[in-house]
């Protein structure tokens, strides 16, 4: 039966999510983006809410919560509005649990999974994008292929996040045309780690470019063994994600142009007296809810196990023009002050652009 | 629990409904267009016989009924609106009035012939801007009757009300001009009232087959009883006042319905286009990224995008109405968001199948013409944007006008 209330226990994780968002990552995400740095106690303190233990199973020692794509969305949307780079650091280690538990062999499980669980902070990323405009996920330019009883992995990828500090990378590569994942230890030969990378946004968050030549992985480092993986599902739970974080972004510009332009004065009155203002305001609103509410079906699908191609598709699509535009309007709203670093709307726009370039950057 | 499956008799009632709209409402659709002010007995009869076996008014309206209107719509706006019943009336009646005015004036809908029920709002001199209206109602003391005076126009259904059939309109009157929205008072009156007449029915751009009338108010006499709520007038300084926060009950009510008709007019359109290119053997390729799209493709995509950004407010309004939710907020956004939409879709399908879309040889450019309705009654685009941005600044009528 069709509802758009959110469970007591989702709930609940909402409201634990914002405590944190709003007594940790809004004090410093101003300053994160400046520096480039984001506190390690903001991570560890992150860490410790379990996001990503509580659903690993626990015969690897996990938490043995329920895996939900729309509990995660739920999640990514608080973290976002909090801040989008510390949002990618904290749920980064999920870009290689959650393909783990849901496509890993027992081996894979056994061998990975328990290393999630620790005290500490997991840094553990995947390489999916690579540096070219025609950058298309199920038709990579990195290749697998196999080699003495193993794979060999060459390309080149970027925005992967984490990558200096990561000891587990899941690497995506065309295997005879399809797209499967390799799971990459630190230190394999051929496994180059470059420069930190400088992007317009998410400037807090430590993304690098990776070099792969003749990177020997063994057989058994293929995810989901000699089945493979759902690399359609895996791009769907990640077109979830990010729409989700879109809307938490959105909406975090939208209530500060709102509030602000309640404040601003101009010819007597509150800019947002004014309807070419206050219409603007209006579909901001609209479009970040409608957004929300595509994105929660699409995840709603996912957990069903149904394939959510089209619905996850057409929410990241709708997703990207809406983070662009809510952003680029919280600017306008601004006029000269949303131009100005004092204000936090540009940080929302830079990083509200980067939409339509994150493919596999998150995960639920 | 969020949840987007049907029950297994919301989707029976939807799968009737499109079936329905397949094999009896889309064959007669080219004609009622084009024979504007003919009735289509058979459909009504039919439609008639249909609601006797378990139709329910506009109010209480869930998920399923929404749904299934939006089906009614996919086969035709303007046949939809044709549906005997008590209609925007009857949701007046049920939001305002007692409960002998209920069984007093629905009773109808529920025996003997098809009967209609209206809602008169606009005039002349004023449309969204309701509280101006110049339509008089004076309490005769000596018979206890109200006179009422004035000219109503764009009453949906107002012909079929009052002349068609033994049904009603519920008309919008100031008891006191000088109290503005407070002096504003509904009032029921009944076909076949002396003084209330059909001045004239328009020729419209779309939705043809429904008639929209104007109703004279001339000396017309109608029983004390007959007023919806108290005849009180309670002068508020700021915000809205009791009678009128009714017929905005009322809108909260319809204004996601509206959003329904709009997206089946949406869906209608775009099923045509994605029939058109599957029947040249042009896939839409969901999932790829944008830049290996073609145009095409890449059109239909954000067309189907944004139907699904309305389909989803407009559920969650309804879904809210039916939970007993306050719902203004959703509501406008549904229906501003849906009147967007519908129009886009249907223009843009037009422009796509090109020589297909603009020719009358297939529904397409009927479709954009009957969509754009959606946009502008039950409030317009714009005055539905002004209540969402009211709400979301926190904003009385005085701080945003």
């Amino acid at each position: 039966m069709i509802s758009f209330s959110p469970s007591e226990e989702q709930q609940m994780i909402v409201n634990m999510v914002k405590e944190f968002v709003n007594d940790h990552v809004r004090k410093v995400y101003r300053e994160c983006d400046e520096s480039g740095e984001i506190p390690s106690n903001i991570i560890d303190t992150a860490w410790d809410l379990g996001f990503i233990t509580s659903s690993i199973p626990e015969e690897f020692q996990g938490l043995g919560g329920e895996r939900s794509a729309l509990t995660g969305t739920l999640i990514a949307e608080e973290l976002a509005w909090g801040d989008l780079s510390m949002a990618m650091h904290i749920l980064c280690p999920s870009l290689v649990a959650t393909p783990v538990v849901e496509m890993g062999t027992d081996e894979q499980k056994k061998q990975h999974l328990p290393s999630f669980c620790g005290d500490k902070f997991k840094a553990a990323t995947a390489a999916l994008i690579e540096p070219r405009f025609d950058f298309d996920p199920a038709s990579l330019q990195t290749t697998a292929r196999r080699d003495n009883g193993g794979y060999l992995l060459n390309g080149e990828k970027c925005y992967v996040p984490l990558a200096a500090d990561a000891d587990l990378f899941l690497v995506y590569a065309n295997e005879g045309g399809n797209t499967q994942g390799f799971i990459v230890e630190k230190g394999t030969p051929g496994l180059e780690v470059a420069e930190r990378e400088k992007n317009m946004g998410i400037k807090a968050l430590a993304t690098y470019e990776l070099s792969l030549k003749d990177c020997k992985v063994p057989r058994e480092n293929r995810l989901g063994g000699d089945a493979g993986c759902d690399f359609g599902r895996i791009l769907n739970l990640s077109k979830v994600a990010l729409s989700a974080m879109a809307v938490g972004v959105a909406r975090a510009a939208f209530e500060y142009a709102r509030d602000y332009a309640k404040e601003r004065h101009a010819f007597g009155e509150p800019i947002a007296s004014r309807q070419a203002i206050a219409f603007m305001l209006a579909e901001m609103a609209i479009d970040i809810d409608a957004t929300r509410l595509m994105t929660w079906e699409a995840a709603w699908k996912l957990d069903r196990n149904e394939n959510a191609t089209k619905e996850a598709s057409l929410a990241k699509m709708y997703a990207d023009d809406m983070a662009i535009s809510v952003t680029n309007n919280a600017v306008q709203v601004l006029g000269g002050h949303g131009y100005i670093r004092d204000h936090p709307v540009e940080l929302w726009f830079r990083n509200g652009r980067g939409f339509a370039t994150f493919d596999g950057m998150a995960i639920v | 629990m969020i949840d987007f499956e049907l029950t297994s008799e919301e989707q029976a009632v939807i799968d009737a409904a499109h079936k329905e709209a397949v094999e009896v409402i889309r064959p007669l659709s080219r004609y009622y267009d084009e024979h504007e002010h003919e009735s289509p007995k058979d459909l009504i009869a039919r439609s008639w016989q249909q609601q006797a076996q378990g139709g329910g008014g506009i109010l209480g309206l869930g998920v399923g009924a929404s749904l299934r209107i939006l089906e009614n719509c996919w086969g035709d706006a303007g046949l939809m609106l044709v549906a005997p019943g008590s209609g925007l009336g009857g949701a007046a009646v049920l939001t305002s009035g007692t409960q002998e005015q209920q069984a007093k004036f629905l009773k109808r809908f529920a025996e003997g012939e098809p009967k209609w029920g209206a809602m008169a709002m606009t005039e002349p001199g004023c449309g969204s801007d309701t509280a101006a209206i110049q339509t008089t109602a004076v309490l005769d003391t000596e018979t206890n009757e109200w006179v009422l005076n004035g000219e109503k126009i764009f009453i949906t259904g107002g012909q079929r009300s009052m002349e068609e059939s033994d049904g009603l309109v519920v008309v919008w009157a100031t008891v006191d001009r000088t109290a503005g929205r407070a002096g504003m008072k509904p009032f029921v009156v009944e076909a076949g009232t002396p003084g209330a007449h059909i001045d004239k029915v328009e020729n419209k751009l779309g939705i043809r087959a429904s008639d929209t009338a104007t109703l004279i108010l001339d000396n017309c006499r109608i029983p004390y009883e007959n007023i919806l709520g108290s005849p009180e007038v309670r002068r508020v300084d700021s915000g809205q006042t009791a009678g009128f926060k009714r017929a905005m009950a009322t809108f909260d009510a319809t204004r996601p319905i509206i959003a329904a008709m709009a997206l089946g007019v949406g869906r209608a359109s775009l099923d045509f286009v994605k029939e058109a290119l599957e029947k040249e053997g042009i896939p839409i390729r969901y999932g790829l990224p944008r830049h290996k799209l073609t145009a095409i493709e890449r059109d239909v995509m954000e067309l189907e995008a944004a139907y699904k950004a309305a389909l989803m407010l407009m559920l969650r309004a309804v879904w809210m109405m039916s939970q007993f939710q306050p719902n203004s907020l959703e509501a406008s956004m549904a229906k501003a968001k849906a009147g967007i939409v519908v129009t886009r879709i249907t223009q843009k399908a037009v422009e796509m199948m090109g020589p297909l879309g603009y020719s009358r040889k297939y529904l397409l450019e009927k479709w954009m013409r009957d969509g754009k309705i959606n946009d502008i009654f039950e409030g317009t685009g714009q005055i539905n944007m002004l209540i969402v941005a009211r709400r979301i600044l926190d904003y009385t009528r005085e701080e945003l006008k």
